[in-house]
């Protein structure tokens, strides 16, 4: 596998930025109720990301140390006004859900994490190719968790109604299968990501700590 | 009242962590052990009590609709809400880095305890959370804001201090391998989150004096659709009844 593939499919598993970094979680919890809504803020952070690591990359040598998580900040929240204001302008119900949370990239540990790790030591490509790479491992575990929230919570996927209508009783409710309305509150979200964490480590006891 | 009402809401309602997940990256990073949990959470609250009603005077006085008008007639078309993002992270990068110096001049003893926690701080997401929903709930005056702020603080506070101390026993427990460290988190999180929503039935009370100071509430503070738990549980008390 030649180091560059590596920089791409590492992050998808097993140094995945949510279930083994620890970064950028918050995001990934609160908004992922709908697949639609993950999908979106996948795309938002894999843009922020892939573009911010490329930008920090090219002024690496330039930026005085000290000062770096204040050029860092900027540079984010650049970006970050970008997106928000494309999402306003062609998806407004979706920034609405969305609300504070497209605010919140800025602030995203991914994205300072990787500015850090990575981008300040490497050169542009292979930066490009690391944000690229950890946003796609941030996007599986949103669209595995708004998978379940809402194939469990609202019996749809993207709003399509998959299971059957609840109301008329065709599909599975004909046979008395209820919607599990606790899927959408906010709890369940920590503790689906706590059982994705489980299974992987399960199948990679390399992963398992102390 | 209002304030009381707001505090309350903001610490156990509304709680920063099991509410909206602000904050879960240093939640999980340093709630290993008790001591440096109360440092992380005091950093916080002291942190959120000086920028929210901070950045609330910059956007009513300089980012909102119409706010410029101060300045002039021919000011009062501008709108500058494009930039609450910039302008409210730069406020609090540049906070953060006042206070630390502030701190360490003036009690070297306060700064060695919270010292190695004031930069992370710039980058928790509670700290900008708290601003973007301080504007995004309309809070109506400079003294509510700084309630909110004080009360999410401690919100956040009593969350590490909680999931500390139970790290801490749980370490003398026979969890499973798999689900060592960071996945028995998870779920115990989950499952503080799912006790913390018992307090939704605190503003409402089940009676009808309480769901009228609900409605009034709701009226005041604009919930966005995600953040609207507090309406949900209301709803579900009301269809259990």
């Amino acid at each position: 596998m030649g180091k560059d593939t590596k920089l791409i499919l590492d992050p998808l598993a097993d140094n995945n930025p949510i279930t083994i970094q620890v970064l950028g979680i918050c995001s990934a919890l609160a908004i992922t109720a709908e697949l639609e809504a993950s999908i979106v803020m996948s795309i938002s952070v894999l843009f922020v990301l892939g573009v911010g690591n490329v930008v920090i990359s090219l002024m690496r040598n330039i930026i005085p140390s000290k000062i770096r998580i204040i050029v860092q900040l900027i540079v984010v929240a650049t970006l970050v006004i970008i997106v928000d204001l494309v999402l306003k302008a062609f998806a407004y119900e979706l920034s609405k859900t969305l609300s504070v949370f497209v605010g919140l990239i800025i602030t995203n540990c991914i994205i300072m994490g990787r500015f850090e790790a990575f981008a300040l030591g490497n050169g542009p490509w292979r930066s490009f190719l690391d944000g690229i790479g950890n946003s796609l491992g941030y996007a599986v575990i949103l669209i595995i968790v708004g998978f379940f929230r809402e194939l469990l919570g609202s019996g749809t996927l993207l709003g399509i109604k998959i299971l059957g209508d609840p109301v008329a009783k065709t599909g599975l409710y004909a046979f008395g299968y209820e919607n599990n309305g606790f899927m959408l509150l906010s709890p369940m979200a920590l503790i689906v990501v706590g059982i994705i964490i489980w299974v992987q480590r399960t199948r990679n006891k390399a992963l398992i700590e102390d | 009242m209002e304030h009381i009402e707001l505090f309350f809401k903001s610490i156990f309602i509304d709680n920063m962590v099991f509410a909206t997940f602000l904050g879960m990256c240093s939640y999980l990073a340093v709630s290993k052990k008790v001591t440096t949990a109360v440092g992380l959470g005091a950093a916080v609250i002291f942190v959120l009590a000086i920028t929210v009603p901070l950045n609330w005077l910059l956007d009513q006085y300089i980012l909102q609709p119409g706010a410029l008008s101060w300045l002039g007639e021919e000011y009062a078309a501008y709108d500058l809400s494009f930039l609450s993002f910039i302008m409210f992270i730069a406020t609090i990068a540049t906070m953060v880095q006042l206070v630390e110096i502030i701190v360490e001049k003036f009690s070297p003893s306060l700064y060695n305890s919270l010292g190695i926690f004031l930069p992370l701080i710039a980058v928790n997401c509670a700290i900008l959370g708290g601003s973007l929903f301080m504007q995004s709930r309309e809070i109506a005056s400079l003294g509510l804001a700084t309630t909110y702020g004080i009360g999410s603080g401690i919100g956040w506070f009593l969350a590490i201090l909680a999931i500390a101390a139970i790290r801490e026993k749980i370490r003398y427990s026979n969890v499973p391998p798999a689900l060592r460290g960071l996945g028995i988190t998870f779920i115990i999180t989950g499952l503080m989150a799912i006790g913390f929503m018992s307090f939704g039935g605190m503003l409402t009370g089940g009676d009808e004096e309480g769901e009228a100071l609900e409605n009034k509430n709701g009226a005041q503070i604009k919930t966005v659709k995600d953040s609207s738990t507090t309406n949900e549980i209301a709803n579900n008390t009301k269809v259990i009844e």
